[in-house]
Formats: C-alpha cells, structure tokens, sequence
C-alpha cells in the first residue's frame, strides 16, 4: 500500500483548499473554519481505509454459508481483489496499490506466523518431527530442483520460445516456486476436515520450509549475480553450510526469544494489563531479528511461539492468555484477509503481465507433477520407519494440498530485473500459479476428498453393534497403544521431558503455577488408600477436585492439569458432519431413513443418538488449530466427562478395595424386600459415594454413575456426605429397580446395611477409616449415642458374613 | 536401549513366549522394559492401580474395562508374561500363517481377537453379553446427555439386531456374525515398536 496517489477527485479537492489556504499571496483573506487535508492523512487513512474495505469484502463473503462450504474463502477474497482492482484500475488507468515484499514481509506475515507457533500442537508437531523435516527439507530441494531443470530442459528443447535466461536463473525461479506457503495451506485445509497427523505434516511442512527457501533463494540470487563461471565446489558448500547456519540460527534465535517472553511473563504480575502486549512485541522482534542477522525469520517467529507457549499459559493471568489468543486470531484472520485481496488486485495491471503460454503452461504442469511424485517417494522411503504408515489417501492430499501462495509472490517481486531480464514473466507466472492452486485447487479438494473416502467407506447399513464396536475398537487400540508405551516412551522425549521438568519449568514458570500442575494425578496415583482419601478432602477443601462432588462443576483441566495431559486433551474441532471414518455415519443415517420408512422412527433414533453421542476417542479426527475459530466447542466438554467419570469410578475403587465388601448376590434380595421402606432406601446413596445432592434426581441419567463390574462397594465417607438428609424421599435408580442385576451392582457394605448414613454434625471425623473388611470403628461407637433416635428403624437382620474381598480391579 | 539378545535371556521364559506370541526377541525386551516401567514397586507383578501410571487411560471411556482385561477374573495381579499374552492379541494378524492343526491358535488371530473384544462386554466370562453387560459398555461409551430411557432403548435394539436365537443376549457366535463384516484384523492390530 505504498504506491498511494490520490484519485483524481480528491486531487482537485485538495487543489482547491490549498488554494483557498494557502493562496497566491502569502495573506490569508479569512480565517478557514474548515479545511481539508488530505496530505496530512494520507498513508495512515489509505491504511485504515484498505483494511477496512478487506474486512467488509471477509463480511460480504462469509454471509452466505453454502458459498463458503464450496469454493474456500482465500478464493472469493483473491477474486472480490480482482474486482477491487479492476474498479481502480479503471479510475485510475494504472495500479496505484499492489503487494508490496516490504508491506507484506514486514507487516503482514509476521503475525500468521506468530498465531501458527502460538498455537501449534507441540506434542503431535514433535512427534511427527521427522517426517516434517523430511518433507520440508528434501521434499523442497526436490521441488526446486526439479522444476528448475525442468524448465531448463524445455527452454533447450526450444518449448518456450525465445527467452533470456540461463540455468541458474531456472534454479532461481524453481527455488521461489517450490515453497508451499502455510497462509494458502491453512486457507484450503480448514475447509476439509483431515486428521491431525495429515495436517500437521502438511502444515509443519509449509512452516519449515521457508528455512530451505530464504537458503535457495539467496544461493542462487548470489549464483545469479556472480555469473556462472565463479561457481566452484566452494561455494556449493558455502551454499549448503549457509543452510543449517540459516535454519538453525533462526531457529536458536526463536528460541531465546522464547525464553525471553516466558521470564518477562513471570515477573509481570503487576502489570496484567499489558501483559499480553510484550508476547505480541517480542514476538516481532524475534522475527526482525532474525531478519536482520539474514536468518530464517519464519523459522524465528514459530519456535518463537512454540517455545514460549507453554509457559506463558500457566504464568499469565487468564484474562491475559484470553487476551492473547483473541489479539493473535484477529491479527492473523485480518492479514490473511488482506492479503488475498492484494494477491486479486495485484494482478490487475498490465505493466507486470508477460504471456508465454510455454513458460507458464509447462510450470503448472512441473509444480503439481512433480509435488506428487516428490510427496509419494519421500511418504515410500518414510513409511518403512513410522510406526503409522501415511496411507495412500493422506499422500493425494497431502501432494494436492501443496498449494503456493503470497510468499511465492512475495519473493518474486523481490527479484532484481537488470540481474533477471524476464523477472515480469516470473511474476506473472507465479500470479498464475498461486490462482491455479488457491483457487482451482481450493475448490476442489473437498469434492476430491469426500470422493476418495466414499470410495474407501463401507457401504451398506451397520448394526447398533457394528457401530458401538467400531468405537470401541478405537477406544482399545488407543488404550493398548498407551498401556504398552508405543506413543509415550522414548528415550529422547523422555529425556527432555526430564530436562525440561528440572530445569526450564522452574526458571521458567511461576512458582504458584508449578505447583498447580499435576496436584490431582499426583492424588490418583498415591496407591495408598488413606494418603488418598486426605488428598481428596484436601483437594476438596481447595476446590480443585470440585468435579468429585458436583459433575456440573467446570474445571479448566488445561490451566490446572499437567502440560502433558493438556497435549493428550484435544482441541476437537471437527464437526460431526464431516468425520473421516470408515464407519460413514452420517451418510448412512440418511441413507437408513430413506430406505426404510417402514421402520419404526424408535428404531432410527437408536442410530441417531448413538451417532449423536458416540464418544469420539483420541483416533477420530480434529483440527487441532484453526485460524477462524476458537477453540470453544461443546465437544471439549466430552474428554472432561470421561475424566470426571474415570476419576469417580477410581477413587470409589480405593476406597471398596480396601474397606471391605459385601457380596452382590445380597443385593437382590434386599431389593425385592425392601423396596418400600425409605430407610432401606437410603442405602443406595451408598452407591453414589461421591454424589452428594440431597435429592438423588428422577432420572438417574443426570448422574450416570457406572455401575460396573466390580464388587466393590464403598463404606460411606463421612467427609462425602456432609449434607445428606437421610430422610429426604429418595428414589430407587432405575437400574437397580430392574430385577436382574447380576454383575452390575454395588451392593453397600455391611456397615451400610446395619446403619443409616448419618447427619451433618457428626461427619467430620476422618481419620479412623480403619482398613478392615468388618467395619467395626469407631464410627459405629460414635453413632450409638444417636441411635437411640432412630427408633422406627426397621434394621434388617445382618446379612450373612460376607465373602472375602473381591479381586481389586479398578 | 541395547536389543541384544542376551538381556533377552534375562526375561524368564522369553523363548517360551516369543514362540507363544510372535513377538520378536526386541519386541520382548521392549515390553519387558515397558513392564518394568509400570511396575514402580519392583515385585514382578502389576496391580490395577499400576495401570493408574498411564495417564492417557483416564481419558478413555474404556480404559478402565481393559485394565481390567489384563486380570483374569479372580486374579488381583498380572505377571509378565500374561501381559505379554494379552498384547499379543493386537499383533497384526500374520498373513501366509501356515500352521498344522495340533497347534493351538495364535494369539493375534482374527477368532482371539474376536474373543478379547467379546470380554469387553461379557465381564462375568457367562459365554453371553446380557443386557446389563451391554448396558453398561454403552453407558461407558455414551455422553451424559443420553438419558437412562434412551440407553435402554439403544440397548434393546442392538439385542434385537443381533441376537438370533431370541435368548435375549447376544453369545459368542452371534457376536461374530454381527462383525463378520469388519475388518477384525485391521481394526485390531497395532504396529509394536521394535
């Protein structure tokens, strides 16, 4: 937005008022009441104006949903730039805004990087290390290479006509070709729900190679302006040196910078408010620095955020980190925006537009063909390594998605045109390249997409059972997958895990947040029954384990919980909609209702809501990073559930485990007797340890305690039921009114059976939970003076000794 | 992280299971050490509350179903090589698997694998997933908002489509025919790091 000359109406405004100011003499004839002046605010208002104008253009596009779902929003923004630039093109007669490097290196993609490091998942990001780098690295070179030679080869075979340029200027143009750019990637794939380790192969991928390309670039630039002759073994390797030193520069640089923004955030309690303020300047700075030391800058800004990410969620104040994450999205959704309209109204001017059909036909031909054959070779030689092969869907849109974007275009303008003669055919070409796949491809990668997996899909209707067990086939693969160690152990990780916990956390974090971190693992996993239950009442007294008493209580696990445990909780985005699954859901449903009218609608709700409410399970799908949207989703709530219930479950294991049980078949026969005396009644409390509202709802489907195979039950904990009345009317859960309860019970402890749970007062003894399968303590002593009082207590005679324990299962 | 196979010679029975299993002598040692990893009280034998060490599983609906799977009913611990027989089941199926009659079935066949996922439901090893049984894997696998009505309902008709002889439970046999479509072995298997 530089080149900025007035419009032809406001230059005559303007002549006008200087001329009524100013005069032809040096007396001002009156004092001017009003003046306009436009010089005084020229560039910051063309700026405001121009952002302006792309976020209204981003308002006009998103207004209309089943646009957007078929053709991807950089595509309409890319053509509302054509018509944008044609209505200046046409007042004006030549394109006073374009794209400049300056304003789109400098102030435009910084802040998309920045969002994009902040927000990386760390965990999957390293895991998939390898194959990011292999792509990113190889995959380029590869990209460049060959289109260069390519072309090279065709210009020889006389394919393109008469052009001015030699081998190395090929090699150039290759280099700035072959970068696929993470603006354009981001822009196409959000549309196309992939699973998480496509996407963040192809989009690690986009990131890191920018180290490849700033190294090419600048290579083959020297190359081109040394001459061809001064090339010699040396400076290939000073070529191949400058590589790592840039890649690995900008990447250390990134890193300081890192650590830089978590110390400032742990010192910066005081100043909340502009907390968020230094993540945002140290980032830039991070990106100018290594800008400045000709070091990757992209490289810099994304280890920048990915380093610092960590850190500054636990040091920050929440409204800080709300603050940041808000402030990030806005300023990448609004520089992508701009620069797709820039990218559209770039291309009306004809001063830059160079035609050769050759030249420009046949790199459209090489940049997708050879991103194919690159992606497939490199995926070949990779899957002998992984642990998960890249299946052969993945690697189509995995090389389909490489798609080329404003930095290509970017570094295109950059070039000097007295060292390239045809630099204008560079640049039209690549103009035409980043329409080619942002719009073209764009388009039809979720056509291509949902094409590929329909084919792969199962037709034909599945059962209930093939359905629930396709779930639990997920379920226990991710289960084994984590019980036998194939994801979490390794030797390096847990090395820097180690490293990382010792030192960084504690240079790094706030004292208070360390000591947040994994209070709760650390009381589940305490194998010693009383050490948990005093971590449970101590953690209750705190309120972080609010969720044992009360599941609506929301707890955010990510700020509280163990970093390592927030990897493992997803940012699930996917909306049901779309799920890549073999098990095609939603199509079927439709397909079921069509198809059989006759069926009874109970039977279509089964389907329906076992679709509906499916826990999805590590293996389905998500987006774990959007540049749109945030990250709130009611399906987050589904892992804090399954946590809850998991946590429930266990801690009232510990506690059967060690206090005894009665047996089960007892339980039946209680039932059918007593079913009517709201005494009896209240024993089923018991089964509800850690549910503790005074009226047990209705519908027992608000608490859905598992009831579960084991054969414990727990003697009640005074320290959980501090407000029980235990003569409110209770009513007897459904599942155990049903007659056949065979394994599914939890039959109450003999204690229980003997003596009701007891009122408030007395409840604040924990210590002598002695570990007996008789439960003879000291409760019972301390209930007898009361018991006196409740003397229209019909007891039951005491059940029969009750077998040994039960196996402890969890 | 040495693979060398004298430290396999270690493991008690590591020839014994890793002809039982399959798994190669690096798989061994690398479960061994996976064992030994769990089991932070050094007696050679996993509690329940060991699994507890696998953070991951506490947001598995299912998780706490196959830790469980792991004891065999009545047993409170689990020994190396039960450990080493229950992951067995997940090894891909071996294709060419030419094998005489006499010998048993392998561990990772699509049949054993069957009959794992059987005892996910079938928890009181009846030979048959009641409707209890049933009730409470779909429970497990099913958000809070179902309600106890909808469960139930959802659980009466997957009986329904499965259970041929009308005895209201769903045995082996017509476990399997309602899953002869799926790919047992596809959906089953895991690749063990070496």
């Amino acid at each position: 937005v530089t080149h900025c000359s007035v419009w032809p109406w406001y230059r005559q405004i303007t002549s006008l008022t200087s001329e009524t100011e100013h005069g032809h003499g040096s007396v001002i004839t009156g004092i001017p009441i009003v003046t306009f002046k436009w010089h005084h605010v020229e560039t910051p208002y063309l700026v405001a104006l121009w952002i302006l104008v792309a976020g209204l253009g981003k308002l006009v596009i998103e207004a209309n949903h089943h646009v957007t779902s078929v053709i991807p929003e950089s595509a309409l923004l890319i053509c509302f730039g054509f018509i944008l630039g044609g209505i200046i093109w046409g007042a004006d007669k030549v394109q006073t805004f374009k794209l400049t490097p300056t304003v789109f290196f400098f102030y435009l993609l910084p802040q998309i990087i920045l969002d994009a490091g902040y927000s990386m998942p760390n965990k999957l990001f390293f895991s998939n290390m390898g194959a990011i780098l292999i792509y990113a690295v190889i995959g380029t070179c590869w990209n460049a290479a060959s289109l260069g030679l390519s072309l090279w080869g065709c210009h020889k075979g006389g394919a393109m006509g008469d052009l001015d340029l030699g081998l190395l200027q090929y090699l150039l143009f290759g280099s700035l070709m072959a970068a696929v750019d993470p603006v354009a990637v981001i822009a196409v794939f959000e549309q196309v729900h992939v699973n998480e380790v496509l996407f963040i192969m192809v989009f690690g991928e986009s990131l890191l190679n920018d180290g490849v390309t700033v190294v090419l670039f600048n290579v083959f630039d020297a190359f081109v302006s040394l001459g061809g002759d001064k090339i010699d073994a040396v400076e290939i390797i000073k070529g191949i040196i400058s590589f790592f030193v840039v890649a690995f520069g900008g990447s250390l640089v990134g890193f300081v910078f890192g650590l830089l923004i978590s110390l400032l955030t742990r010192c910066t309690k005081n100043i909340q408010i502009i907390e968020p303020g230094f993540v945002f300047v140290l980032g830039y700075l991070a990106y100018l620095t290594a800008e400045m030391l000709s070091l990757s800058a992209i490289l810099s800004i994304v280890f920048c955020g990915m380093c610092c990410q960590k850190y500054i969620n636990s040091n920050m104040d929440e409204r800080s980190v709300t603050t940041v994450r808000y402030v990030m999205k806005v300023l990448a959704n609004g520089s992508e925006t701009i620069i797709f309209v820039f990218l559209g109204i770039s291309a009306i001017d004809k001063e830059i537009w160079v035609w050769n059909t050759g030249f420009i036909l046949l790199t459209l031909l090489f940049v997708l063909v050879y991103r194919f054959i690159g992606v497939f070779f490199l995926t070949w030689i990779l899957n002998k390594f992984r642990l998960v092969p890249v299946e052969l869907i993945d690697q189509v849109i995995m090389s389909y998605g490489g798609l080329r974007g404003a930095v290509a275009y970017g570094l295109a303008v950059m070039l000097d045109e007295n060292k390239i003669k045809e630099k204008n055919l560079m640049v039209s070409t690549t103009l035409i390249v980043v329409y080619f796949t942002v719009i073209l491809q764009g388009i039809t990668m979720k056509p291509l997409v949902n094409w590929l997996k329909v084919k792969r899909a199962a037709v034909g209707e599945l059962t209930l059972i093939e359905k629930v067990q396709d779930k639990v086939f997920d379920h226990m693969l991710v289960a084994i997958e984590d019980i036998s160690g194939q994801i979490g152990h390794n030797y390096m990780r847990d090395k820097w895990n180690n490293f990382e916990e010792k030192w960084m956390t504690c240079i790094l974090m706030k004292p208070s947040a360390r000591k947040n971190r994994d209070y709760v693992f650390k009381v589940f996993h305490k194998l010693n029954l009383k050490d948990a239950m005093r971590y449970v009442t101590e953690g209750e007294r705190r309120g972080s384990l609010e969720f044992v008493r009360n599941e609506t209580a929301f707890i955010d696990f990510k700020k509280k919980f163990d970093d390592d445990f927030s990897e493992v909780m997803p940012d699930i985005m996917a909306d049901t909609s779309d799920d890549y699954n073999p098990v095609p859901s939603v199509s079927l449903e439709m397909h079921e209702q069509t198809m059989n009218g006759m069926r009874p609608l109970e039977d279509v709700n089964s389907h329906h809501l076992l679709q509906q409410h499916l826990y999805k399970g590590r293996k389905q799908h998500r987006h774990r990073y959007s540049r749109s949207h945030f990250d709130v989703n009611k399906d987050e709530n589904e892992v804090q559930e399954i946590f809850q219930r998991t946590m429930r479950t266990r801690l009232e294991s510990f506690k059967s485990g060690k206090m005894g049980v009665a047996p089960l078949k007892h339980i039946t026969k209680h039932l059918k007797k007593d079913q009517q005396q709201k005494v009896r009644a209240s024993e089923f409390i018991l089964l509800d340890n850690l549910h503790y509202n005074n009226n047990i709802r209705a519908s027992a489907s608000s608490f859905p305690m598992r009831v579960t195979y084991r054969a414990g039950a727990g003697i009640e904990n005074p320290a959980f039921m501090p407000d029980l009345d235990p003569m409110a009317q209770v009513q007897i859960p459904p599942w155990l009114a049903e007659a056949e309860v065979d394994s599914s019970m939890v039959a109450p402890s003999q204690r229980a059976q003997l003596r009701l749970p007891w009122t408030p007062s007395n409840l604040r003894r924990l210590a002598p939970l002695r570990i007996s399968a008789h439960s003879t303590d000291s409760f019972m002593l301390a209930d007898a003076p009361a018991a006196q009082q409740r003397d229209n207590d019909q007891l039951p005679p005491p059940p029969p000794p009750p077998a040994p324990p039960h196996g402890d299962h969890m | 992280m040495g693979s060398s196979n004298s430290s396999v010679n270690n493991i008690p029975n590591a020839q014994e299971l890793m002809q039982e299993t399959g798994f190669s002598a690096a798989h061994i040692l690398r479960l061994h050490e996976r064992f030994e990893f769990l089991d932070k009280h050094k007696c050679g034998q996993l509690r329940p509350q060991d699994f507890g060490a696998v953070q991951e599983l506490a947001l598995n609906p299912i998780g706490d179903s196959i830790i469980s799977a792991f004891f065999s009913p009545g047993q409170e611990t689990v020994d190396f090589a039960s450990f080493v027989r229950i992951l067995a089941h997940f090894r891909p199926t071996d294709r060419n698997q030419s094998r005489d009659g006499a010998q048993q079935e392998p561990a990772n066949s699509s049949i054993r694998k069957l009959k794992f996922a059987f005892q996910m439901y079938d928890q009181d090893r009846d030979g048959k997933i009641s409707r209890a049984e049933l009730l409470q894997v779909l429970r497990a696998m099913l958000g809070i908002q179902v309600t106890e009505e909808q469960l139930q309902s959802i659980a009466e008709r997957a009986i329904q489509e499965a259970d041929l002889d009308r005895d209201d439970a769903i045995s082996f046999d017509e476990f399997r025919k309602s899953l002869e479509k799926v790919d047992i072995d596809h959906k089953m298997s895991i690749r063990f790091l070496r």
